[in-house]
């Protein structure tokens, strides 16, 4: 088999990790938490990073409204299927179209990845924006709007005495290695059909 | 005047030189208590190396401290009440002070021991004699909460206890006072030759660390004082020290201290336990409470054994001989290799060391000096390995370095002397602050001792804090022992009255130290582990309250239809499962402590509302940021009222 090829079909399978390994991560520090708090998002669920985590979150953040983190998303029902479409659709290009269709499965890979971040901050945006207007503690930012807790996207943020950090996880870095491979079996296919 | 000058220029003298022997003691320890200040600090957020668990005392409870910092951790009660953690008040664990006499709130706690696997600390266990209603309890050192306390029949003074074999096989208890066995009315005046010394052998499940009193062995009316086992080649004996040997029943500080020598009764407990598994011994009608605490349901549970196996030492020729040893011997110290049996008589300048092998020697070739009630009396010269020559006066306690040194008490001398196994010379000794009791060295009553430090107890501080009225403190002194030399490191309070303690390496415990009680393995019969199940029960006159609690709210927080006369339960789950997030709950009025209920518990306490009226409970732990919030009202009507039984949390009741 063709050195591309194989790139190709093993950058393909590396995105069945996804189905084990978490893609995300958010961790809370704070000074009553020697130990962080925090859950790992995965394609199908959101689990504890430690045991009690998510209802611990929960307890401390209904003290200013927040809803409580939930036990499932209706995207969890929809993303394994996006992925074993993803996985079909780059075997059937691995074995039986040619390298420029690599790169073809690359962009679309692509566009699911930013649709996938997109819906992740508008989840972000809700959990951190929409608030009980009968909080027990309410704060203002110094323009008087009401302070939003919203986690951040990517990277560390200090929210209150929490410090939020939010990065991806090995699933995630599976998935790009995956999307690199198909970039590479690309180019050295290119190069093996201009031997 | 001139008189007056020269009186003046003595005294002067005196003064200076006086103070010149100070002066140098003081540059001495100063110049130490600079690197003794570094050897006890333990900086903020650091851990120490290891736990110290101090025998209350007469507070009945034992006390967890770090070395070598001296820092009180925690108190845990075990045969006393303890109103900070409804010990013995909330409905769970009053079963646990429950004895053949009663409810016993109170007691004497005296020689804590760790279990051990093969002769090493292994940190399942911690084992505690209460000393005046006897009773052995076992704290697991997983909750650091004791979950069994046994009673021991036939025994008073309940001393010579709480020691473990080397594989936690069994732990021991001797009585201090010999009764009738069995208790019947009886001319005190009659004691000699009819009153007994039960020593009993309670057997510890290797699974599931339950405990049961397998056999106990009617002594002569001796006073059993204390005991260690043997190990190594000892390893099946254990041994006791004996006072008493005149079998005195009054003024016993003249009375039993007429022999030039008692005995240490060295006992063969696995040629009994065979004798016994082969169908040996009788039983013997008894009453006695054996009180079980299940982590699972958080309840104990109070059951009266009604028999126990007697065992008739002349009945097992060869398991029981009694090695004479001068002076009333306190205690009685096993070294680490097994070899040496340390007789500290206190009533001595001297220590008596027997020779375990000289012994099996002595019994292969007959070397008797009698009997005493048909137990043979081995030769003292044939067993005696040699003595600590003159080493202080009333040497009560011995420890181990696991180095070839032994370390002894001296209360009346009050210090601490190191000395030389084999050669028996004194090494070195350090004033106690005063009048030191035991001593403890991390693992000493082991094969492997760590040691670093020795703690002494002492039973006396007068001036050695600042003063809190005619009731003072008593204390431990922490030594560094790792030199040849000890060096007096700190001084620290204890509660109570320290006895014997137990130390270990900290890693050996507090890896495994719980952190929550997981609610799905809640099994107690009233717990709810979600609010939408939390609900009020009337049962006639009995009112069950299925409450629960997490940050910053009671469910139900509003009662009503509680009526003047109802024993009204309430059974609080905290449905945290969060480390270090208890919840507190205490009603006004209500004839019992508060509750102090750890993340997955269920605790319960009783309250019979006396008058009409609305009144509040509350959380008594600052459990979070709300904590000032978490309140709630019952209301209590007229007894026969028509008020319906209602509850609510987040809205008004209808």
């Amino acid at each position: 088999m063709k050195r591309s090829k194989v790139l190709m079909l093993v950058g393909v399978v590396l995105l069945a990790s996804l189905f084990v390994l978490p893609l995300w991560n958010i961790t809370l520090e704070a000074p009553q938490y020697p130990e962080p708090i925090g859950f790992n998002i995965h394609i199908n669920k959101l689990a504890d990073m430690n045991p009690n985590d998510i209802k611990n979150i929960n307890i401390m953040n209904h003290y200013v409204g927040m809803k409580e983190i939930p036990e499932t998303l209706p995207e969890f029902e929809l993303f394994p299927y996006v992925v074993i479409g993803a996985i079909l659709l780059g075997l059937i290009i691995g074995f039986k179209m040619n390298y420029k269709w690599y790169l073809v499965w690359f962009i679309i890979m692509c566009v699911l990845g930013f649709l996938g971040m997109y819906d992740f901050y508008l989840w972000e945006y809700d959990y951190g924006h929409s608030l009980s207007d009968k909080a027990a503690i309410q704060f203002k930012n110094p323009d008087g709007t009401p302070m939003a807790y919203q986690p951040p996207l990517f990277g560390t943020k200090t929210i209150l005495n929490f410090v939020a950090h939010s990065y991806p996880r090995s699933g995630a870095y599976l998935l790009f290695t995956g999307m690199i491979l198909s970039v590479v079996a690309f180019f050295v296919g290119r190069k093996e059909s201009a031997l | 005047m001139k008189n007056l000058h020269k009186i003046s220029f003595v005294l002067v003298l005196i003064a200076a030189f006086l103070m010149g022997c100070n002066n140098s003691n003081k540059s001495n320890s100063g110049a130490l208590s600079g690197s003794a200040a570094e050897k006890v600090y333990v900086k903020p957020g650091d851990h120490d190396d290891y736990y110290a668990f101090i025998s209350g005392g007469f507070s009945g409870q034992l006390a967890v401290y770090g070395l070598p910092s001296g820092r009180l951790f925690k108190v845990i009660p075990v045969f006393s009440q303890d109103a900070e953690k409804a010990y013995g008040y909330n409905e769970e664990t009053k079963p646990m002070l429950n004895t053949s006499h009663g409810f016993v709130p109170w007691d004497d706690s005296h020689h804590p021991d760790i279990s051990q696997t093969e002769g090493e600390l292994d940190g399942r266990y911690i084992f505690i004699n209460g000393n005046n209603t006897p009773r052995i309890a076992k704290v697991d050192l997983t909750t650091f909460e004791t979950t069994e306390i046994i009673e021991i029949p036939n025994s008073a003074g309940n001393h010579s206890s709480s020691f473990v074999t080397e594989n936690t096989e069994y732990v021991v208890a001797g009585t201090r006072f010999s009764v009738p066995v069995p208790q019947r009315d009886m001319p005190i005046k009659d004691y000699k030759g009819n009153f007994k010394g039960a020593l009993s052998f309670i057997s510890v499940d290797p699974e599931d660390g339950g405990m049961d009193i397998k056999f106990q062995l009617i002594m002569p009316g001796f006073n059993y004082d204390l005991s260690h086992p043997g190990r190594g080649d000892s390893h099946g004996w254990f041994f006791f020290s004996t006072y008493n040997t005149e079998e005195a029943s009054t003024l016993l500080e003249v009375y039993a201290s007429q022999n030039d020598k008692d005995f240490i009764a060295a006992v063969n407990w696995k040629k009994i336990e065979e004798y016994v598994n082969n169908g040996g011994g009788k039983k013997m009608p008894a009453n006695y409470a054996h009180n079980v605490y299940s982590e699972e349901t958080h309840m104990a549970t109070s059951t009266m054994k009604k028999e126990v196996l007697v065992v008739d030492p002349t009945e097992v020729p060869g398991a029981i001989y009694l090695l004479p040893t001068p002076k009333s011997p306190h205690g009685c110290d096993v070294d680490p290799s097994g070899e040496y049996i340390v007789g500290s008589g206190k009533l001595s300048a001297n220590l008596t060391i027997h020779s375990f092998s000289k012994m099996i020697k002595a019994i292969e070739e007959e070397q008797f000096d009698g009997d005493a009630y048909g137990i043979p009396i081995l030769a003292f010269e044939a067993v005696n390995a040699g003595s600590v020559e003159q080493a202080g006066l009333g040497p009560l306690h011995t420890e181990f370095d696991g180095k070839g040194n032994g370390y002894t008490t001296f209360f009346i001398s009050s210090e601490v002397v190191k000395w030389k196994l084999g050669t028996w010379e004194v090494i070195d000794r350090k004033p106690t602050f005063y009048s030191v009791g035991h001593l403890m060295i991390p693992g000493g009553n082991s094969r492997k001792p760590f040691g670093k430090y020795v703690v002494a107890m002492n039973k006396i501080t007068k001036d050695r804090y600042i003063p809190t009225g005619p009731e003072v403190t008593q204390s431990a002194q922490l030594y560094d022992i790792s030199g040849e030399k000890m060096e007096l490191l700190l001084d620290f309070p204890t509660i109570g009255e320290p006895h014997y303690a137990a130390g270990c390496p900290a890693d050996l415990l507090a890896e495994n130290s719980k952190k929550i009680f997981k609610l799905e393995e809640n099994k107690h019969p009233y717990a709810v582990t979600n609010e939408a199940d939390t609900k009020v029960v009337r049962e006639g006159k009995e009112v069950h309250v299925y409450m629960t609690t997490i940050r910053s709210h009671f469910a139900p927080d509003n009662i009503e239809g509680i009526q003047v006369g109802d024993k009204v339960y309430f059974h609080i789950t905290n449905l945290e499962q969060d480390y270090d997030v208890p919840h507190g709950v205490s009603m006004i009025g209500a004839n019992t402590s508060e509750l102090l209920i750890m993340p997955g518990q269920t605790e319960s306490f009783l309250w019979e509302p006396k008058q009409v009226g609305v009144w509040p409970f509350y959380c008594t732990d600052f459990c979070s940021a709300l904590h000032q919030e978490m309140q709630g009202y019952v209301r209590v009507s007229p007894n026969g009222s028509s008020v319906p039984l209602k509850w609510s949390m987040g809205e008004n009741i209808e």
